[in-house]
């Protein structure tokens, strides 16, 4: 279980999180949602001890991460895969090195059970004969794959999903949307996906959570967030163009 | 006004401090890996191509015409002032092995490597590849800075030893073919006037220097922000920064090195 507790993060003057608290059960598939900058990347990433909160405490299977050095914050972070926005596949290694990167810090496995893993993992996904292609060769949708490939391949406890089907086309992103169903089902993890895409959201999610200025105003399921009363939550799952949240938006310009 | 003008000293301050504190986190972070082991050496060996093999023709052109343009520029003032030119294996290779050899030598280095990294540097920070390192497993330091720096260190010493071996042998052939001198009496010159320290006043030069541009790229390229610009202005910076560095700290490590009788 994940528990954020009143985390502030700060950039410069720029207040991003504003006393965020959040708690994420085992074997769920949580989304967060919000607008576009509103800091969802930057909660997945203290989540995961890639920031540092100024304030606040992060609790990941009851051990408090926010004040842990480097070697000890290693141990946390195996427990967590990351599907990066734009999959931060690495350019200079094959798809097959990307997918087995991890496994040689990550995991004890000889290099031939590596091997067979990176396969196995790659077939997961559906992809089967691309572990020697390099990212640039291959498509926006098989590089999320991939991306999710390399993120469960240590076979983490935790997977976090950053804008999983942004700027896919519609059917390959209900292909990831299954991919993280399928995911959560078969191996049991615990999802943390950060989207705006509300029927991506609707479809993968045991719980939404949304974030707004800074803060979780509101989580629930899936129903109780289409069916919700408050008008901010509701203005952000219908994409309605007026409501509060454009009045919030027109008092800052 | 007042409080504007202390507002900005103050941010300023606070950025070069954060910014010196962060390259001294790297530096030591670079040294503790190097120490510690477990490093990546086909990182490395890659990286070595390219600072030594791929560097090489375009040292070996500049460093043959640098000794061509001394020899004949000093060829010309000696005969000015002594109706001969004499001296001329001496002045170029001192000129050459002290200054010219690891200035020239480092500051193509800079251009041509201190560029690349942190361009490639760069681009992975701002596509999240640097924050996939830390997912997997991974020090970016260890991954990234370290093989940088070995070859950095290892590869520019020896480029800079070409440099000196083909810019004399570039002023050999001014002094031979334009001012007729013999070649015996260049060679004489070299061996009867430069010592091993000068030398080595050159070569130990070449250490800092290469530590210049590997630390000066690397802080630039995961320092970088905001897509293809942050990127083009972290690599301009890079560049720029490491040789206006290397130029300046010539003076002082050049003064040091004299004060201990090293040159």
């Amino acid at each position: 279980m994940i528990k954020v507790s009143e985390v502030h993060k700060y950039f410069g003057g720029n207040h991003v999180l504003q006393g965020v608290n959040l708690e994420i059960y085992d074997a769920e598939t949580l989304t967060i949602i919000g607008g576009s900058g509103c800091g969802k990347s930057v909660l997945l990433k203290n989540i995961i001890g890639l920031l540092k909160p100024e304030r606040g405490t992060i609790f990941v299977d009851d051990r408090e991460i926010t004040s842990l050095d480097e070697k000890d914050l290693l141990e946390v972070q195996k427990r967590f895969g990351y599907l990066f926005q734009g999959a931060a596949l690495f350019d200079s290694l094959t798809v097959g090195e990307n997918v087995g990167f991890g496994l040689k810090n990550l995991s004890t496995l000889e290099q031939a059970d590596i091997r067979k893993r990176v396969l196995e993992c790659l077939a997961v996904v559906g992809l089967k004969g691309v572990e020697n292609l390099k990212p640039p060769e291959l498509s926006g949708g098989m590089k999320k794959r991939v991306g999710l490939a390399r993120a469960i391949a240590h076979q983490p406890k935790y997977i976090m999903y950053d804008e999983p089907t942004t700027g896919l086309d519609p059917i390959m992103a209900d292909v990831i949307n299954d991919l993280i169903i399928h995911l959560q089902k078969t191996l049991g993890v615990t999802s943390i996906v950060v989207t705006h895409d509300m029927k991506s959201a609707y479809k993968v999610s045991n719980r939404i959570a949304m974030l707004y200025q800074g803060k979780i105003i509101g989580a629930g399921k899936p129903e109780d967030i289409k069916n919700t009363k408050d008008e901010v939550i509701h203005q952000f799952v219908e994409g309605l163009s007026h409501g509060p949240i454009t009045l919030d938006l027109e008092k800052v310009i | 006004m007042h409080k504007k003008f202390f507002q900005y000293i103050g941010g300023v301050t606070l950025e070069v401090a954060a910014s010196l504190g962060q390259i001294a986190n790297m530096v030591a972070g670079t040294f503790y890996w190097v120490f510690k082991g477990g490093i990546n050496w086909r990182n490395t060996t890659v990286q070595m191509v390219e600072v030594g093999y791929a560097s090489f023709p375009v040292i070996a052109l500049t460093s043959l015409f640098t000794g061509m343009v001394l020899s004949l520029q000093m060829g010309s003032s000696m005969r000015n002032m002594f109706n001969e030119p004499v001296y001329l294996g001496a002045v170029v290779g001192l000129s050459l092995v002290k200054e010219l050899g690891p200035v020239l030598t480092s500051v193509v280095v800079a251009g041509r490597i201190g560029a690349a990294i942190a361009a490639e540097l760069g681009t992975m920070k701002v596509t999240e590849q640097i924050d996939a390192l830390y997912t997997l497993g991974t020090n970016p330091i260890k991954y990234l800075a370290v093989p940088r720096f070995i070859s950095m260190m290892t590869m520019v010493p020896l480029l800079v030893v070409i440099s000196n071996i083909i810019g004399i042998l570039g002023g050999l052939l001014v002094t031979v073919y334009k001012w007729k001198v013999p070649s015996s009496v260049y060679w004489e010159d070299i061996w009867y006037y430069m010592l091993i320290t000068d030398f080595l006043h050159g070569f130990i030069k070449t250490y800092l220097f290469a530590s210049i541009i590997v630390f000066t790229a690397c802080f630039k390229g995961f320092n970088c922000r905001g897509g293809a610009e942050g990127v083009g202005k972290a690599t301009t910076s890079a560049v720029m920064v490491s040789m206006v560095l290397i130029l300046v700290s010539d003076y002082f490590i050049s003064a040091i090195l004299v004060a201990i009788g090293i040159g």
